[in-house]
């Protein structure tokens, strides 16, 4: 592995494209796991069509994991590209705008053929064209390499082609001086039993590195070192796989049994996919026949005493709604995480969005109040998860938990928490001072106003709940007027007094100020990130909400400390309503971008120092 | 759930202090009545009974039982009972539904509860209409009837839920008029007995909306005749004079008298209800005269509870993961 020139490297964006089929997803997921093995703080972002195979060869197919490598922390995918993968004509075509003009830009000549590049929309064949003589190109033949590479090793021709994405790896391992063996563990055990299959990849996977060190076209190999992020044992968690944890984690520690009811929908599928496989921890993962039936069942599992949890995107919250209403009214703990995709109806299901919090907030029939908390990275996915489940058990009430598909499906290094190190989840439940003759079911706690969470087959204390008005204290049906203004005014006000067991609201970077940057869900990363870019221009602050209904207490006190407050979200200005309705004392610029995509932190740069310049 | 509870329960002890509110003369009245018959005689102790139900008339159920209970949203009790079945596999699960609950809004949840073979019971209260809303057509309504929503007859083909029970893959379907107590009381009883998802019809007359829809069946002068009670292993023998009988000619099932035409009670089918192919089922839930009641289908098959705790149990018998702590710290992981 002599090398005659390696540049170290800050941080490094790398971007493989393809067609859906190529691997490009599983490429990338190579790459930042080699390297947060190696220590880099990494943040990922796979971007691939809504369809399973759309044509190939064409635009709507192109799929696309984009790898943000790093020495310093990073909190973002990236905004450009420094290196692009390109498998064929069309991924280029649809990704060559995030490569800045000197960029290096590796090529898989043999799928640029005529018919290639007219399939992709392009007039005349874009190797010859002028625009890509900006950049640094590597033309490798990668498809035909592999074949020759992986000739007579008894692989049929399918398969062969197939590997074509592990040359791909291959030569960007050598680009940034990655060993191979994780991969090589990886593939071991995914191909552990056939031998051929695995030999072909790892053929190809070596193939393209010395493929790499071999050609002079590559101007020279870089390396990015570990990360000064904190000392401790890591692993790389995806957003849905870790909300999934935080869910277990929250069984095991208020020692009931998780149930989750769900139906499958992009992007939220994985969390159903990842309790399934922890059956071993007494976890029901339950595939109803529907959205309306998966909440349901998770009702009727938590009415009968387990931790319930209920996993959606945006079409599955709005089914849930009724649903959630009877949770409400019988004041039973549940969680429904809803991972927001764009809307509205079926809208953009692969595409990351956050405008389903409006109907989180009110998406229901009646005054129909809920906790409502957001996850702000892949691995906050965890402790969001691990708090709502706090929230619904031990106040008794629905909690709704919203994720988006770019925390949900990015990555980032954990890490990995120990049990013992959790906070204790005590459900309110009958205990044994608890006498069945003086119970009733609607009995407040003073200070948290839940009602006790009385499960069936506790003796003597038969009761029965539902979804008509309730009694104050019997919980017996109850039409009178004033009792049900009275109920209706304590169940907002149980859900309010959830502040008083939440933490402050915490500002990044400036504490007072010139400019609030606010924040709510997975836009954390890009905001940060953009905020620390501009401070050279003013005193800026980032208040980031994990807690939006109810409010940290201190949101005023925090947003009087600045002159100004723009709040960010990817949707036309939900959060921001939301604020002017609850903090209406303050005067808020906004930001906002409905395009199926994340922030990007140079736009935000843009706005935040155009909003310091502003009078 | 216990097989013998604490104390000796009368039906009065599962009666709640929820005054009942149906209209007078409602058929619902003689079913509750039947079911609190029913279940000091099933041994469970009443902390482990559940009722769950949607919206209907027939919803109103749980709150008039001593036991714990669960009034829901329309249509969605099978999924929510299934929830509590699997949460608590120990509880006595039963759903309280009307045609319009489970076969319109509910139509999904309730296959799919049929489908998976759920240990549940549940009680459909079939008066062809709806009662709450009063009085539109269900999707048991005959053809032409008029209502409020089709004031120039229903043109909506109905269910028979007995058909579409088993076509859905009901192991249990039994069938029992709401003016015979004693009938409901012994079928309540089987229900219970039977391990997975227990279907009973209940055809219940609607006083206000609805009033005689059975009349055909169940009016005074007719109704000695036309319903034949089945009983496994016993042949079909019907009538007030127990001198009519059913024969299988073809596929088809046949009425005829005994001593006629050389007919005698060896010709007559005799029936299992244990039977797994569902074709004699199917027709007799399909006759319309004689209509046939009692337990026509009753075949064990594994639940969807005993499939789920041997997978947990086989699973939990060979994980490395015991703990949480284990998974999180399994897969690839690296220090700094």
């Amino acid at each position: 592995m002599e090398k005659t020139k390696i540049k170290e490297l800050e941080k490094v964006v790398v971007k493989f494209v393809g067609d859906s089929g190529d691997g490009m997803q599983l490429t990338g997921t190579q790459f930042a796991g080699t390297s947060a093995f190696l220590g880099n703080d990494i943040a990922t972002f796979p971007d691939y069509p809504a369809e399973i195979r759309a044509p190939q060869g064409t635009v709507a197919g192109v799929s696309g994991f984009q790898v943000h490598i790093g020495k310093s922390h990073i909190h973002t995918p990236g905004d450009k590209s420094d290196v692009l993968v390109a498998m064929n004509a069309a991924a280029l075509r649809a990704n060559l705008y995030s490569v800045p003009s000197g960029n290096t830009i590796i090529i898989d000549t043999d799928n640029f053929k005529r018919k290639d590049w007219e399939k992709a929309g392009y007039d005349s064949d874009p190797l010859e064209s002028e625009e890509l003589k900006k950049f640094n190109v590597v033309k490798a033949p990668i498809t035909s390499l592999t074949r020759k590479a992986l000739e007579g090793i008894g692989l049929d021709n399918k398969s062969i082609t197939r590997s074509k994405n592990m040359f791909a790896l291959g030569v960007v391992y050598w680009l940034f001086s990655r060993p191979m063996d994780y991969t090589e563990r990886f593939l071991k055990g995914k191909f552990g039993k056939k031998e051929m299959i695995l030999e072909g990849n790892m053929k190809a996977l070596k193939a393209g590195y010395y493929f790499a060190e071999t050609i002079e076209a590559l101007p020279s190999a870089y390396t990015v070192l570990p990360s000064d992020m904190e000392k401790g044992r890591y692993k790389s968690v995806m957003g849905n796989e870790a909300t999934a944890w935080g869910f277990l984690a929250a069984a095991e520690k208020s020692d009931k049994n998780l149930f989750l009811g769900s139906y499958p929908i992009t992007p939220a599928t994985d969390i159903l996919q990842e309790v399934a496989k922890h059956k071993h921890f007494g976890a029901k993962a339950f595939q109803a026949e529907d959205e309306i039936a998966g909440i349901a069942a998770a009702i009727g599992a938590a009415f009968a005493g387990d931790f319930a949890i209920t996993t959606t995107s945006g079409p599955g919250l709005a089914l849930k709604g009724e649903a959630i209403g009877l949770a409400v009214m019988t004041e039973l703990p549940i969680v429904i995480v809803d991972v927001q995709r764009g809307g509205p109806s079926t809208g953009l299901p692969t595409k990351t969005e956050q405008s389903d919090l409006l109907q989180a907030l009110y998406g229901r029939n009646g005054e129909s109040p809920v906790v409502v908390v957001a996850a702000k990275s892949p691995s906050d996915c965890f402790d969001m998860a691990y708090n709502a489940s706090k929230i619904a058990m031990e106040h008794v009430t629905p909690v709704i938990l919203l994720t988006d598909g770019y925390v949900a499906n990015g990555s980032q290094p954990w890490k990995i928490k120990k049990m013992a190190d959790l906070d204790d989840i005590v459900p309110y439940t009958i205990n044994s001072s608890d006498n069945a003759e003086t119970w009733e079911p609607y009995i407040r706690d003073e200070n948290t106003l839940a009602r006790k969470w009385v499960v069936p087959g506790t003796e003597g204390f038969e009761h029965r709940i539902g979804g008509l008005e309730k009694d104050e204290t019997t919980g017996n049906v109850s039409y009178a007027p004033e009792n049900h203004e009275k109920m209706v005014k304590v169940r907002e006000e149980k859900v309010a007094r959830v502040a008083n067991y939440i933490p402050d609201l915490k500002v990044e970077g400036n504490q007072e100020g010139d400019l609030l940057i606010v924040g709510w869900g997975g836009t954390f990363g890009a905001l940060l990130t953009a905020g620390e870019e501009v401070e050279a221009n003013g005193r800026i602050g980032l208040a980031h909400f994990n807690y939006i209904k109810p409010l940290p207490k201190n949101t005023a006190e925090v947003f009087s400390r600045f002159k100004k407050i723009v709040v960010c979200e990817l949707n036309n200005g939900q959060f921001v309503k939301y604020l002017r309705a609850e903090l209406p004392q303050f005067d808020y610029l906004q930001y906002n971008k409905i395009q199926g995509l994340p922030f990007s932190t140079s736009e935000l740069i843009d706005r935040f120092t155009e909003i310091l310049k502003e009078d | 759930m216990s097989e013998n509870p604490k104390v000796e329960y009368r039906a009065k002890d599962f009666a709640s202090d929820q005054e009942v509110r149906w209209c007078p003369g409602c058929g619902d009245y003689a079913i509750l009545k039947s079911v609190q018959k029913a279940m000091p005689e099933l041994g469970i102790d009443k902390k482990d009974i559940v009722f769950v139900s949607g919206i209907g008339c027939s919803s109103r159920f749980p709150y008039y039982m001593d036991t714990y209970g669960f009034h829901s949203i329309h249509g969605r009790a099978p999924a929510i009972a299934s929830g509590v079945k699997m949460a608590n596999p120990n509880l006595s699960v039963w759903q309280i539904t009307g045609d319009g609950d489970a076969l319109a809004i509910g139509g999904n949840h309730f296959i799919h509860a049929l489908r998976r073979n759920i240990d549940i019971n549940i009680l459909l209260f079939n008066n062809r209409i709806y009662g709450l809303t009063k009085g539109q057509f269900s999707p048991t309504t005959s053809l032409g009837h008029k209502t409020k929503t089709s004031p120039q007859g229903s043109i909506d083909n109905p269910f028979n839920p007995g058909e579409l029970a088993l076509g859905a893959g009901a192991q249990f379907f039994a069938r029992i008029e709401d003016i015979n107590p004693k009938g409901m009381v012994d079928i309540f009883i089987e229900a219970e007995k039977h391990k997975g998802t227990s279907l009973i019809e209940i055809l219940q007359n609607c006083v206000i909306f609805n009033d005689k829809v059975f009349k055909e069946w169940t009016a005074k002068e007719v109704k000695t005749e036309a319903f034949l009670r089945v009983e496994h292993g016993k042949p079909m023998i019907f009538g007030k004079e127990r001198n009519k009988g059913i024969i299988q000619n073809g596929f088809k099932l046949e009425v005829v008298e005994i001593g006629k035409d050389g007919i005698t009670e060896d010709d007559l089918v005799v029936h299992d209800a244990h039977e797994e192919d569902i074709t004699l089922h199917m027709m007799l839930v399909n006759l319309r005269m004689p209509m046939v009641t009692g337990v026509i289908r009753s075949v064990k098959r594994d639940t969807f509870n005993e499939r789920l705790s041997q997978q947990l149990e086989e699973i939990k018998a060979t994980t490395k993961f015991k703990t949480v702590d284990d998974l999180l710290e399994s897969g690839e992981t690296w220090e700094i």
